[in-house]
């Protein structure tokens, strides 16, 4: 079995790296029913025996002693690091996995990835490879920040650029947070622009997640669960938003949130941890989801988002999940996959499913989906036992599909009014190892991946011939 | 004689462990002493205690699959895989076919000739060995395709036979048909005969004939299963002379595979239903061997929405293209008939020479097994493999999509990344488009 490290940068990023592991080590109690540390745990904890002096590592089907989590903290301020070491999942972290500052970066990526980049270097590398030391086959790193603010971006996207340098051959799956439109960080786009090449450059699959559909879909849940309606009563502890059952007590503001985005994680990697009559593997996804390098946006979708606590209702079916994560207000960003180009799909389905059902509603769905014209059977399936705590079955959906082109063009707008007025610039310049053409080299980076999904938006449509065979001498 | 099995990748696992299963259930049905010793003589050995071991090889570069095989065999109790007879590493060939071909096969090519070589010399006489994958993954497609070499290095006189399942036409790996072209095009080099089952067929089987509602990959696996059971299960052949002939993959191949152009061998079985109708329906041999032939010459893999209308052609016609009427021309079949008052059975419109190529004598490219004993609870069951043109759709198909895909290059960069060019595809490509040629001039 392979393993995963997460690396998680910034407050946005640690936010949501806790409620991961929270809810990780939730799914994980569930599953595990006899306390044993076996190869599902093994891919996102360590096992160790805290008596003894070396902390040493305790092998698979050994009993549970003391779970770390495969982790390394970041963060250039030391606020929500020293809020989780001193709540729940204190435990599941050790000292040497953490690195913190004082002084924050002033939402400035400039900051954030040369003055802090240069300066953490050595030590985020040095942590970076205690980590790996403790895989043995590490498969995938999880990078999780945000775009908006000076750490998480800055110094988020160094350390992507590190992870390439030092672990080639290790993939990479950054998970991403877009900042609304109307963000309180005034030089938000700047940030997110330049974060982007970065992203583009250095990352195997990125999963954009935008603040705003956050927002949107917990709030869609909150009006749902108090409607009141009789027969529509949510079943506790089933809703995506839900930490009901983890560690931590008392939800904080942006818990609901994050949940959703440690519950796309654990999705993403049940097919890797679990037994499955389809197995889906992590590195399957580049292979399947990105037909071109730069083009490795992949839009996600979760489905169910909650179910109903009355039986007798008739609950949301199977089928309706794979309708709804198809709609427009399940997408984690906000964007209409139907009505814009599918470059390629996967379906990872956890639970009570068989290859009928899906085969069943690809076949159902297909027609309404506009596919590419060399990829029009660009389905990658996968089957995954173990549904999520909470549900009988659920189904995540990534799409590389042209419809992260608004958003990114929405980007580039935000970005081109500030600079236009050269608004802020002096705080960037003014950090040593920025350059303008920093600035020019990233828009046109955006602008460059803007024009390629744009070239294959203008297939859409249009019917493509077929490419002539080759000819055989007779 | 004895065959030695390579298991490959999640679906040659899976299907393996079906396979063995239904041999060695087979087998041991009912009181026919010299069937399940000439039956247990090719698939398994016998331990000291008497234990049932497959003659089998498990290879996969992730461990789940495998574990879950080798626990099931012990769990059903009746026979069990080698204790040190499989490889698996932690992590998969991702989808990629030049992961498995270029990275994994290379990187573990001792360990696996060493339980090959163990088990072929656990073999009183090898009669050939039968390597099981799909085409559309990375580990069954590269690793099966890099395993299918070193075999063919190793015993270069034994008879090697791969048993591919393709996949479905949509929804299982994208890059399916990028790595179906890249193993089809390098077994067609290496392999003897090339057994092919389509996924989309046996799922309409599991539908329509067998009514299961939510079929799961066991299913599928068990009908392929079904079939390659009948095929490889003793019979008794023209020349055999009354005993269970002794080469099954021998004679298989040499009944059917003998032009290095044409490999490719569909498979149909009658009758196929659920177990629950089996006891309420009667057979006869002229009713079932009617709807195999006209299975065949129509192109039906199913005793369902036969064509009736398609007819063999008259001798002025033999003109046809790939757009042309259905009918199927065959270079060569196989008839393997068992059950009850099978020497009765009547095989004469199989020996047709309408429904041959010109080239070859019909009663060359004829070829019939025979075994009294009833197959898998089924009183009569005639199976048909055939070397004809069905497979010609299916593989144009495949490689039209893959050509269309190289032509914008999409996801080339990653099979680039482990070392297979652009070059490398064309090759490809030339070498398969040839088969189409060869199979769609077959007349």
């Amino acid at each position: 079995m392979t393993q995963s490290v997460v690396v998680q940068v910034g407050q946005c990023g640690n936010q949501v790296g806790c409620r991961f592991w929270d809810l990780a080590l939730r799914e994980h109690a569930h599953v595990n029913k006899k306390g044993l540390y076996d190869e599902a745990l093994s891919s996102f904890f360590r096992n160790v025996d805290s008596r003894k002096s070396d902390g040493g590592a305790c092998g698979i089907g050994g009993r549970i002693q003391h779970l770390k989590a495969r982790a390394v903290l970041v963060d250039m301020e030391e606020g929500v690091v020293n809020e989780i070491l001193q709540g729940p999942l204190r435990e599941v972290f050790d000292s040497t996995q953490l690195l913190t500052d004082v002084s924050g970066s002033g939402n400035n990526w400039a900051v954030g990835h040369m003055t802090y980049g240069s300066a953490y270097r050595e030590q985020i590398v040095d942590k970076l490879r205690k980590a790996v030391e403790h895989c043995d086959c590490l498969q995938c790193f999880f990078l999780i920040h945000s775009m908006g603010g000076g750490t998480g971006s800055g110094l988020g996207t160094r350390v992507l650029s590190l992870l390439e340098e030092e672990f080639p051959e290790v993939c990479r799956i950054v998970t991403s947070i877009y900042p609304s439109a109307e963000d309180d960080v005034i030089t938000s786009p700047y940030n997110s622009v330049l974060a982007m090449r970065e992203l583009t450059e250095h990352a195997d699959c990125v999963l954009p997640i935008e603040n705003q559909s956050l927002v949107d879909i917990v709030d869609k849940i909150k009006r749902m669960s108090h409607s009141g309606k009789p027969g529509l009563v949510i079943k506790r502890d089933s809703t995506i938003i839900s930490g009901q059952g983890g560690l931590s007590g008392a939800e904080k503001p942006f818990d609901a949130m994050n949940n959703i985005v440690a519950n796309l994680l654990l999705n993403i990697t049940s097919s890797a941890r679990f037994e499955g009559s389809l197995n889906m593997d992590l590195n399957e996804i580049a292979m399947n989801l990105v037909p071109f390098p730069r083009l490795h946006y992949l839009v996600p979708s979760l489905t169910p988002l909650y179910t109903l606590a009355d039986v007798s209702v008739p609950t949301r079916r199977l089928d309706q999940m794979f309708s709804d994560a198809f709609s427009k207000d399940h997408q984690l960003i906000r964007a209409d996959p139907k009505h814009s180009l599918y470059l390629a799909c996967a379906l990872m389905v956890r639970g009570n499913a068989q290859v009928s059902d899906l085969r069943r509603n690809i076949e159902r769905l297909k027609p309404s989906l506009p596919f590419v014209s060399w990829n029009q059977e660009g389905w990658k399936t996968g089957l995954c036992s173990v549904p999520p705590v909470g549900h009988s079955h659920s189904l995540l959906a990534l799409a590389n599909n042209t419809c992260v082109k608004p958003t990114f063009m929405e980007l580039r707008d935000r970005f081109t009014k500030l600079y236009r007025k050269k608004a802020h610039l002096h705080h960037y310049l003014q950090v040593e190892g920025m350059e303008q053409s920093f600035f020019s080299e990233a828009t046109n980076s955006l602008s460059s991946l803007i024009e390629e999904y744009h070239h294959l938006d203008a297939t859409k449509g249009r019917l493509m011939p077929d490419a002539p065979r080759l000819s055989i001498a007779r | 004689m004895s065959i030695v099995t390579v298991q490959l990748g999640q679906c040659g696992n899976q299907v393996g462990h079906e396979l063995f299963d239904l041999l060695c259930s087979d087998a041991q049905q009912g009181q026919r002493k010299l069937y399940s010793t000439a039956s247990c003589e090719r698939f398994f050995h016998q331990t000291a205690h008497g234990e049932l071991v497959a003659r089998a090889v498990l290879v996969d570069m992730e461990p789940k699959v495998i574990n879950q095989s080798i626990s099931r065999a012990v769990k059903g109790g009746r026979w069990r895989y080698g204790e040190s007879s499989h490889f698996s590493q932690k992590q998969g060939s991702g989808n990629n076919w030049a992961n498995g071909y270029c990275v994994h096969g290379p990187r573990h090519r001792d360990v696996v000739e060493e339980l090959v070589r163990r088990e072929v010399e656990r073999c009183d006489r090898l009669a050939g060995l039968m390597a099981m994958m799909s085409v559309a993954g990375g580990t069954g497609s590269g690793v099966g395709t890099y395993v299918t070499q070193c075999l063919r290095d190793i015993y270069p006189k034994s008879f090697i036979l791969n048993h591919l399942t393709w996949p479905y036409g949509t929804g299982e790996v994208i890059v399916q048909n990028y790595n179906s072209v890249l193993t089809l095009a390098h077994l067609y080099q290496l392999s003897d005969a090339i057994l092919v089952h389509e996924n989309d067929t046996v799922h309409r089987i599991c539908s329509q004939l067998l009514n299961i509602k939510h079929i799961s990959f066991s299913d599928v696996n068990r009908v392929i299963a079904h079939q390659l059971g009948s095929i490889m299960q003793p019979a008794l052949t023209a020349d055999s002379h009354g005993v269970y002939s002794r080469n099954p993959l021998g004679e298989l191949v040499s009944a059917l595979t003998c032009h290095p152009e044409y490999k490719l061998l569909s498979v149909c079985t009658i009758p196929q239903m659920s177990s629950s109708s089996i006891a309420y329906s009667a057979f006869s041999w002229p009713g079932l061997l009617k709807h195999l032939r006209q299975m065949l010459i129509s192109n039906t893999k199913m005793e369902e929405g036969i064509d009736w209308q398609v007819r063999p052609p008259a001798g002025s016609e033999r003109t046809r293209s790939l757009t042309g009427p259905s009918f199927n021309t065959s270079l060569a079949n196989l008839l393997i008939l068992r059950g009850k008052d099978v020497y009765s059975a009547e095989t004469g419109g199989f020996e047709d020479p309408a429904l041959y190529t010109s080239w070859l004598p019909s009663e060359e490219a004829f070829n019939l097994w025979k075994s009294p004993v009833p197959f898998n609870k089924y009183e009569k069951s005639a199976t048909l493999v055939s070397n004809s043109q069905a497979l010609l759709r299916p593989l144009d198909n495949m490689v039209g999509k893959a050509w269309n895909m190289f032509a914008s290059r999409a996801y080339i960069h990653q099979y680039i990344k482990f070392g297979i060019s652009e070059e490398d595809f064309l090759d490809s490509f030339t070498s398969l488009e040839q088969v189409i040629s060869s199979y769609s001039q077959l007349c």
